[in-house]
């Protein structure tokens, strides 16, 4: 992990090439995290796999958790390794619920990390969120024609029946 | 001379098919597919030109469940996603948690931990190298490797009382000591276990068979298997020594002595050799727990989050107490989100724990390895034949229930 400086220090790097991309750093129980701007994560994500002496070329885990009631609401992880110098740093960037059943949007870093694929459809699958340019975002653990975004924290637990011999018709 | 002239073949029997590319569904339910995994492959003969595994049939929503109980409720639950390494979704988990509070496990619970972790990963790679020989026509194999994996959960059940899914570890340490005598016999299994694995090697190494199924299969490059993200020993078996077991610090590994066996080609041969040298490796670290295993106490003395011990409960007021509101309500969690990774069997065992200030974790997502892995199959099997694809499968080692989760 990067310590507490060395965050700044790479924060003040990439606001030196991308002014505006990192909105805020937590440094929390020893993890290092960069907030990002949910439009241009997609240039953080590149600085820190590209820039030279940084090499965070690693994707080990992309995964969205739900900070309901807190707005906004759905925070993207992207928690990325830097090999040359063992050191983890998230990359968090927090998506609004537009409501009105509309999702909420953001880009796919497919390109960039090809591993992303399967974690960003499941993802879309729990969450719903989109991942704009996704080659193929698809349910992927639940059921094709399943309507819902399950892991929301507003999705009830034991909201779907199970329908056994004797309580199919409590289920019409 | 007419028009109608006569087919010398109507029906098309002697017509060109090998250049045709049939569809063919492989699975769900097929011994090879060591789980509910279902493949969908366009064959053009037996070569395989398109792969597109299709999962999700044993996803029970383990990680919805979790949200819905207090933090030590969830320890069982998470053991039962990849059920072959439960001490190891324990420990991401319970890692999690005590880096959330901040709680220190004392010295002897962590060489417990070590030692446990380790006896899971060779008895992970007992059941990978058992079914996987099976795959490839090795029946024996099967038999030779249960024999040593029931040792193992014989020593399981010596200390935890279960054989799998033992829910031995806790916020804090661990749920109990060792019993007397457990350090004999888990000596014994630790010095017995090399011999073992030469003998396996014996069996495999020089089969005409097994090597030409599995040496130059497969191969993925080693740059290409970073890119999808792949990790454990199908990375290492490519080249990269990429072990979290030393590259970041944690349980007391950085004071153990082993070695991170690595392969060069990258084919399913040097994933055989990697995984086979890995048990070695494992046993040694077993024998290291054992002979440094420090005295003192087996769990923290911190009564906000551990149980007290059972002998104070009818003596101590406070400790009855404690104990309630520990087994009713839980511990509450000041909000904060924390992801641990561990070496898994399988390469990177990660696990995101949400808090929101309640006694019920807000979100715990595991990052497992074998699903994310399972996308590099595609690149193994494809220009290959089937009968490559299963042995590749059988190499990748997904266990489908951490997959689908």
């Amino acid at each position: 992990m990067p310590d507490g400086p060395g965050l700044e220090l790479i924060r003040g790097e990439i606001e030196r090439d991308c002014p505006g991309a990192v909105l805020a750093t937590s440094y929390d129980r020893h993890q290092a995290a960069l907030l990002a701007d949910p439009a241009r994560v997609l240039e953080v994500l590149r600085w820190l796999r590209d820039a030279p002496g940084q090499r965070y070329d690693f994707l080990s885990s992309l995964h969205v958790a739900d900070y309901l009631p807190n707005e906004p609401r759905f925070g993207v992880h992207y928690e990325l390794i830097n090999r040359d110098r063992v050191e983890r740093v998230r990359v968090k960037a927090m998506l609004v619920d537009p409501g009105d059943d509309q999702l909420p949007e953001i880009d796919s870093c497919v390109e960039l990390f090809p591993t992303a694929d399967a974690q960003e459809r499941e993802a879309y699958d729990f969450f719903g969120i989109v991942f704009r340019g996704h080659p193929n975002l698809t349910r992927i653990l639940m059921p094709d024609d399943y309507v819902g975004w399950p892991q929301r924290r507003d999705f009830p637990v034991g909201g779907e029946p199970v329908t056994f011999t004797y309580s199919e018709q409590r289920f019409d | 001379m007419t028009d109608a002239a006569v087919s010398t073949d109507p029906l098309g029997l002697n017509e060109d098919r090998t250049k045709e590319v049939m569809t063919v569904n492989v699975g769900p339910h097929h011994p090879a597919t060591h789980g509910v995994l279902r493949l969908v492959v366009d064959l053009e003969g037996e070569i395989v030109r398109e792969l597109r595994p299709v999962i999700g049939y044993v996803h029970t929503g383990i990680e919805k469940s979790c949200e819905d109980k207090s933090y030590w409720k969830v320890i069982p639950f998470v053991e039962r996603m990849d059920y072959v390494s439960f001490f190891f979704q324990m420990e991401a988990y319970c890692g999690a948690v005590e880096r959330l509070i901040d709680l220190e496990i004392p010295p002897r619970a962590k060489y417990l931990r070590t030692l446990f972790l380790e006896l899971n990963r060779i008895h992970s790679h007992l059941v990978w190298l058992g079914t996987t020989a099976l795959d490839l026509g090795a029946i024996s194999m099967l038999w030779y490797c249960f024999r040593e994996r029931d040792k193992i959960l014989d020593l399981f059940e010596m200390a935890t009382g279960q054989r799998m899914h033992t829910r031995y570890f806790q916020v804090g340490g661990v749920i109990e000591d060792i019993p007397l005598g457990f350090e004999r016999k888990c000596r014994a299994f630790a010095e017995e276990m090399p011999v073992r694995v030469g003998q396996y090697q014996d069996l495999l190494d020089r089969n005409e068979v097994f090597l030409s199924r599995t040496k130059g299969t497969g191969i993925v490059s080693r740059e290409r298997l970073l890119e999808l993200g792949v990790t454990g020993p199908l990375l290492r078996a490519a080249g990269e020594p990429w072990d979290l077991r030393k590259a970041f610090d944690y349980l007391v590994y950085p004071e153990l002595d082993f070695k991170i066996p690595v392969g060069t080609v990258g084919d399913n041969y040097d994933r055989y050799r990697v995984r086979v040298a890995e048990m070695v490796e494992s046993s040694k670290i077993v024998l290291q727990c054992l002979d440094a295993l420090p005295e003192g106490p087996f769990i923290a003395d911190d009564r906000k989050y551990v149980l007290p011990p059972r002998s104070e409960l009818s003596t101590s007021m406070e400790s009855l107490i404690h104990h309630f509101k520990l087994v009713t309500e839980g511990y509450r969690v000041e909000p904060g989100e924390v992801y641990y990774a561990i070496e898994g069997p399988r390469g990177e065992l990660g696990c995101y724990v949400l808090a929101d200030g309640s006694a019920k974790p807000a979100r715990v997502h595991f990052r497992d390895p074998s699903f994310v892995n399972l996308q590099a199959f595609r690149d193994m099997a494809l220009d290959g034949y089937v009968a490559d694809m299963i042995a590749s499968l059988g190499m990748l080692d997904p266990i489908l229930g951490g997959v689908d989760r």
